[in-house]
């Protein structure tokens, strides 16, 4: 509690020290506990683009184009849609916040074992 | 009461077998994810409608409820959603995306 009311007293939250990468990172191991999450932001080759300096004038510069692999057993039983929007909802509040693109591969580690043999 | 954009999303997908929700158009895609699922959809050769976000807030905002998918491009075949672009694009390289065509009665040159 101390911690907090000291965070609060410098005006901001802890979280708002990471960078949306490790947020990101973060949100996906405390819900999938997956084997594997690899997370490149692609920010920058899409900085010319209508969407990314969209978000720059909201404050997300930088910080709105990822690529994402996760590796995970919670994806077994689920469809490709039914992946995505797990993912989608663990992340919303990053998507509120100016995440803007993110490319998902979203693999079982049984798909992983034979994605990595091929 | 449905509203006036979901209105008009569900009378498109069910009036166009394939229906793309992209920005910008397919001659002039603006946005790298629209395009790759525009060059699958000619690749494949099969016959689709755009609508094109960009030109409608609204539009934009409702596609995104009206599916509960945050992002765009989406892919509507026969009224239901496929998919964005990672899952059209994997699909495709699957063979899969030709399958679903096929069995939606939709004719593949490609």
């Amino acid at each position: 509690m101390a911690a907090e009311f000291m965070e609060v007293g410098v005006g901001r939250r802890p979280d708002e020290n990471r960078t949306r990468e490790e947020r990101i990172r973060g949100l996906i191991c405390e819900a999938l506990e997956p084997q594997m999450v690899a997370i490149e932001n692609d920010s920058a080759r899409h900085a010319g683009h209508a969407g990314a300096r969209e978000m720059a004038e909201r404050g997300a510069g930088g910080e709105t184009h990822y690529l994402m692999l996760v590796v995970s057993g919670a994806f077994r039983g689920a469809g490709r849609v039914q992946r995505q929007r797990l993912v989608h909802e663990i992340l919303a509040d990053e998507f509120r916040t100016g995440l803007h693109a993110l490319s998902l591969t979203l693999r079982t580690p049984e798909e992983q074992a034979s994605a990595s043999a091929a | 009461m449905a509203d006036a954009v979901s209105q008009r999303i569900q009378s498109e997908i069910e009036a166009n077998p394939v229906m793309l929700y992209m920005k910008g158009d397919a001659m002039f895609p603006q946005c790298g994810f629209s395009a790759r699922v525009v060059q699958i959809l000619s690749h494949l050769q099969v016959p689709f409608q755009t609508a094109n976000v960009l030109e409608d807030p609204s539009l934009r905002e409702g596609i995104k409820s009206f599916s509960n998918w945050p992002t765009i491009p989406q892919l509507y075949v026969k009224g239901e959603f496929v998919g964005g672009c990672d899952i059209v694009t994997e699909m495709f390289q699957s063979g899969e995306l030709q399958t679903l065509f096929e069995e939606k009665g939709i004719p593949v040159i490609a």
